[in-house]
């Protein structure tokens, strides 16, 4: 019997707390920029795509959630020439996003991505793609790999010493 | 059998290894780069160190190279000695100094050795601060790429470039850390087995550009353990499927068989899988809509099939259930080889000759082991690249033998010993139509008509065993090189004799037959196909005799399998042949002038798509595995589509699909010279408790999301029948039969190294037995010789001898669809000798027409030096080129047209 009324007290008081829920759609909850949403693909401050297709994502993914195909242009930069996530499967577990060593693959802050049909959430490439840096602006994989890929020529990285004069036996 | 400690616990090993073999093949791991268990040691990396201990009290031990530490009885070892892994770990750190921050886009990430040491070394962040070193990149042909920065110095790919495959053109330039490998210039590499740089390297400086067309990575890939298909000796390759696209070719250990390493042809000439020119559609021809159905295409052919006289004509290069499915079909009287009779002949003798049981013929293991070696007539750089490469081995470890029975150095120490030997080398004759690289090491050479040469046999015959006849009015050329052979010869005590089918004399099988049985030594053969022994040995006539039938009943309906006949019969006579049939039913996997010619036209699989066995040069079956079923259901295993035919004609079938198991059990019943092939592979419902092979591996990527573009739900996974092998990533993870190895792995070994873990021993056999049933063994049948000298090749007025010039870029009829063998491919030439050309008047490339067959040939001259006179040479296989009756005397016009 205590207990009961207890129990009713508790709750009665709670209707002077201040609310946890919120009027969604129309109040939004504040997200983290490191919230765990929507996946998409960045782009290079040169507006190159970051993605190198390294299958990395891929084979990091618990879900086998991501396929996609790896291709070259003519100076040798790989790009991906499809680049598939099926929602419908993701867990957002961001594992995608730490095994990236481009930083194009990112998890944002959003997760309005409610679909009548299941085949509506499968993205591709041209729904993943967007115009920006995302999170870490400045950041171009190609500066720092040693290849030549169109960005920067041999030895001209930030830690890269001039190519070797092959004919010289000088030190 | 010595025991050595490691960390204090006793292992037995094997005498006359270096500890890193013995710690590796006791399944412990040690990194190692320079290393190579098929090229020895030479303790330039700095990485397998261990320590020694003096004796049992000894606390303090030495660092020692295990690499070059040869194992005794009582030895005192330590992997985990701190000191010793803290030396590993700082010489990876400094191999790591200028090593790029490439993983992502690096071909080799995945399968990277550099990866695997790194990791297993536990050297994960990078303490080295300063700028890196970097190389200009060259360009190495349509094959190989080059990116030298990933080079880690380790001198591995010049070791196997220039002293394993005799390779001239890639050399290491400049000196202290500016090393660099590469070419003199830009240009392509010329070894014909430079691909397997890109799995000698341990990273990714040397990576195949056909990958690179389709990137894929390792583990992405659906892997089956499968059976090169461009010559006949049969080596083992993995093929890796990836979107329903044959993605690469890598080698599949064989000890026996091709060991580590591939020819070009057979690595990169995959690429007719993937095709424009696959047929994908089942035609019924001269109707309003041709393209049809399975079952329509079954009922038409029923109709066809019944009533009427048929005719199967096999392949040798299809397997032998799909050969033998025809022949079920067609009956065994109907049943011919699809190949012209002065080549079946030949190739009878072969089956004839090893059937009796008189001789041994060797493994390409036991050509390698060879101390001397006779080629005679058989052109191997261009018909049987990975023989060249064995019988290179020969000639090098021969003359390392020799030495290290003097001195006492152990057969892995690759500096010392080349140092001792110089430029010694182990006895080769090299006695063939024409010149080869195989001369730059060969003892002695000659160049002479096919004739001539068999005429050479029967005089080294007849030295080595007097009751043999005697060559008449020899020459003093045949009589000095056989006496110099023969005694070579006698004194060896393991030589081998190869001879072919590229000169279409079977003389030359006769005389080769003669010295071997005198000998008692080894003898291989080389023959044209994958499958050409398989076929052969199932005793059908030529297709001389199939043209010959038809011509005698009207009412014919011939089902060719997988076979362009316009690439081995004269067009004339394939015209002929085929304006004499009814009904032309084909099943092939490519378009070409066969299935032009076809009423119905049937959809087959290629080796990736199909179980098949298949029958090497030294009768050993071997067991290829399907790589992935192709998406399009009407591309099916000719096997299955003559089975489908067959079940029209009797009520016996009950509509169960025939596996590749029940098809060789059948043959083996048939045709007791195939006994014991049933035991090629475990049986289809092979299970290791209870679970299936994977063909993927764990590390699978995109199950749920490769076909979600079309629905999003995921389809159920495919289902294999024929075989023990699953098209999933779940299975048995452990070591598979040996002849089930769908790719090699092992935790902690990505790359191709992980093969040690597979082997009884670090470069000794597969755990369970190299795979492969060799069908004919030796026996005590003593050889009944041939006696039959031929007569000397006399050149004749105004009429030359046409013989083939195979090539091994250009003369396969799968590999020049991919791109970068097809732009390797020499264009059509007519060759004489200079003198020939001197009397004719005409001179390097003068248009010179050669009349054979019906047609007129023109094209380009290119004076071969050392051809014998009155032969003139034409490249057989090109692409686009008629086949011509080789052996014939044929009419040369020299007028400028």
């Amino acid at each position: 019997m205590i207990s009961h009324l207890r129990t009713m007290w508790l709750v009665f008081i709670h209707i002077f707390h201040k609310k946890v829920t919120i009027e969604y759609p129309e109040e939004r909850a504040p997200l983290a920029a490191r919230w765990r949403g929507r996946i998409v693909l960045t782009k290079d401050p040169d507006g190159g795509e970051r993605c190198v297709g390294c299958y990395l994502c891929a084979a990091a993914c618990p879900v086998d959630c991501i396929a996609l195909q790896a291709t070259e242009d003519e100076d040798g930069r790989r790009y991906p020439a499809f680049f598939r996530i099926n929602f419908s499967r993701c867990i957002f577990c961001g594992y995608c996003e730490e095994a990236c060593p481009t930083y194009a693959i990112q998890l944002i802050p959003d997760f309005e991505m409610g679909e009548y049909k299941r085949q509506d959430l499968v993205y591709e490439k041209e729904d993943l793609l967007i115009d920006s840096q995302g999170k870490y602006p400045g950041y171009n994989f190609y500066n720092v790999a040693g290849m030549d890929a169109g960005v920067k020529a041999k030895g001209k990285g930030s830690n890269e010493e001039e190519p070797v004069d092959i004919k010289s036996l000088l030190p | 059998m010595p025991t050595i400690y490691i960390d204090n616990k006793p292992f037995d090993v094997k005498t006359g290894k270096n500890l890193l073999e013995a710690c590796l093949s006791l399944g412990l791991d040690l990194p190692y780069f320079c290393w190579h268990p098929a090229m020895g040691s030479i303790g330039a990396c700095r990485q397998c160190a261990v320590k020694v201990f003096k004796d049992e009290e000894d606390t303090r031990g030495r660092i020692v190279m295990s690499c070059m530490e040869g194992v005794k009885d009582g030895l005192r070892v330590s992997i985990n000695d701190e000191t010793a892994k803290a030396f590993r770990s700082q010489v990876v750190e400094w191999l790591m100094t200028n090593h790029p921050h490439d993983c992502p886009v690096c071909d080799e990430g995945g399968s990277c050795h550099l990866q695997d040491m790194t990791v297993m070394t536990g050297h994960n962040y990078r303490r080295y601060e300063f700028k890196k070193r970097t190389y200009t990149n060259q360009y190495l042909g349509p094959l190989i790429n080059h990116e030298m920065n990933r080079c880690i110095q380790c001198y591995r790919c010049v070791r196997f470039y220039k002293d394993y495959a005799g390779g001239k053109d890639l050399n290491v330039f400049s000196a202290h850390n500016h090393v660099y490998f590469g070419r003199e210039k830009e240009g392509i590499l010329q070894s014909p087995y430079s691909g397997n740089l890109a799995e000698v390297c341990p990273t990714g400086v040397f990576t195949d550009k056909t990958l690179k067309e389709h990137y894929t990575r390792k583990w992405d890939l659906t892997n089956a353990p499968s059976v090169c298909q461009h010559c006949s000796l049969g080596c083992n390759v993995i093929a890796g499927e990836r979107y329903g696209q044959l993605r690469n070719i890598v080698n599949r250990y064989n000890g026996e068989v091709n060991g580590y390493f591939l020819c070009d042809k057979g690595r990169f000439g995959y690429e007719f899988v993937n095709s424009e020119n696959r047929i994908t559609q089942p035609l019924i021809r001269n109707q309003t809509i041709e393209a049809t159905t399975h079952d329509k295409l079954i009922q038409h052919v029923g109709k066809l099939v019944s009533g009427h006289t048929l005719i199967g004509i096999g392949s040798p290069r299809a397997s032998l259930e799909s050969n033998y499915a025809l022949l079920e079909l067609v009956g065994k009287e109907n049943f011919y080889q699809g190949i012209p009779d002065d080549l079946a002949y030949v190739e009878q003798k072969i089956v004839d000759v090893l059937q009796s049981g008189a001789i041994h013929t060797p493994s390409l293991k036991e050509i390698e082991q060879a101390d001397a070696v006779l080629i005679l007539g058989e052109d191997i750089w261009n018909t049987a690249s990975v023989m060249a490469l064995a019988v290179r081995q020969s000639v090098m470890k021969t003359a390392a033998n020799h030495t290290t029975e003097q001195i006492p150095l152990p057969s892995w120490h690759d500096m010392a010993i080349k140092e001792l030997v110089q430029e010694t080398k182990g006895f080769l004759a090299n006695m063939t139509v024409l010149p080869s690289q195989l001369d730059e090491i060969a003892a002695t050479s000659m160049r002479a008509a096919p004739d001539d040469l068999a005429r050479l046999g029967f005089a080294i015959a007849h030295i080595l065993n007097p009751s043999l006849p005697e060559v008449p009015d020899a020459g003093e050329m045949i009589n000095t090189q056989a006496t110099i052979i023969s005694k070579a010869l006698q004194q060896a005590k393991h030589p081998v004799i190869i001879t072919g089918t590229s000169c279409w004399s079977n003389a030359l099988i006769r005389a080769a037959f003669d010295i071997a049985a005198a000998l008692n030594g080894g003898l291989a053969f080389v023959l044209p196909e994958c499958n050409s022994l398989g076929l052969a040995m199932m005793r059908a006539p030529s297709f001389d005799k199939a043209a010959a039938h038809v011509q005698q009943t009207t009412n014919t309906t011939a089902i060719i399998l997988e076979n362009d006949l316009y690439r081995c019969i004269p067009a004339i006579e394939a015209d002929a042949f085929f304006s004499r049939c009814k009904n032309i039913i084909v099943l092939d996997t490519l378009h070409n002038r066969t299935t032009e010619r076809a009423h119905v036209l049937i959809p087959a699989a290629t080796f990736a798509e199909a179980d098949g066995t298949f029958v090497n040069n030294e009768a050993r079956a071997q067991r290829s595995s399907q790589v992935f079923m192709p998406a399009n259901k009407v591309i099916r295993e000719s096997f299955k589509w003559l089975s489908d035919i067959k079940a029209l004609q009797t009520t016996a079938g009950n509509g169960h699909e025939r596996h590749p198991d029940d098809l060789l059990l059948a043959l083996e019943n048939r045709f007791p010279q195939f006994a014991g092939i049933n035991k090629v592979a475990p049986p289809h419902n092979f299970r290791i408790h209870g679970a299936r092979i994977p063909r993927e591996s764990h590390r699978y990527s995109g199950r749920t999301a490769i076909t979600a573009n079309m629905a999003v739900s995921e389809p159920k996974p495919l289902q294999d029948d024929d075989s023990s092998l699953s098209y999933t990533m779940e299975g048995y993870r452990g070591l598979p039969p040996a002849p089930l190895i769908p790719f090699f792995w092992s935790p902690g070994w990505n790359s191709g190294q992980s093969v040690n873990k597979y082997q009884q021993e670090v470069g000794g056999m597969l755990k369970g037995g190299d795979p492969g049933i060799r069908l004919f063994e030796q026996t005590t049948t003593l050889p009944t010789f041939y006696r039959d000298v031929p007569e000397a090749f006399v050149p004749r007025p105004d009429r030359w001898m046409l013989l083939p010039q195979y090539h091994l870029f250009g003369s396969g009829e799968l590999s020049v669809y991919t791109a970068g063998i097809a732009s390797l491919s020499s264009g059509p030439y007519i060759s004489l000798s200079k003198q020939d050309a001197e009397r004719s008047h005409v001179k390097d490339g003068d248009m010179v027409s050669v009349k054979t067959d019906g047609k007129t040939y023109t094209f380009p001259l290119s004076i071969q030096e050392s051809l014998p006179d009155g032969i003139v040479l034409l490249p057989a296989g090109l692409r686009g080129m008629d086949a011509l009756s080789w052996g014939s005397w044929v009419n040369i016009s020299t007028e400028i047209v």
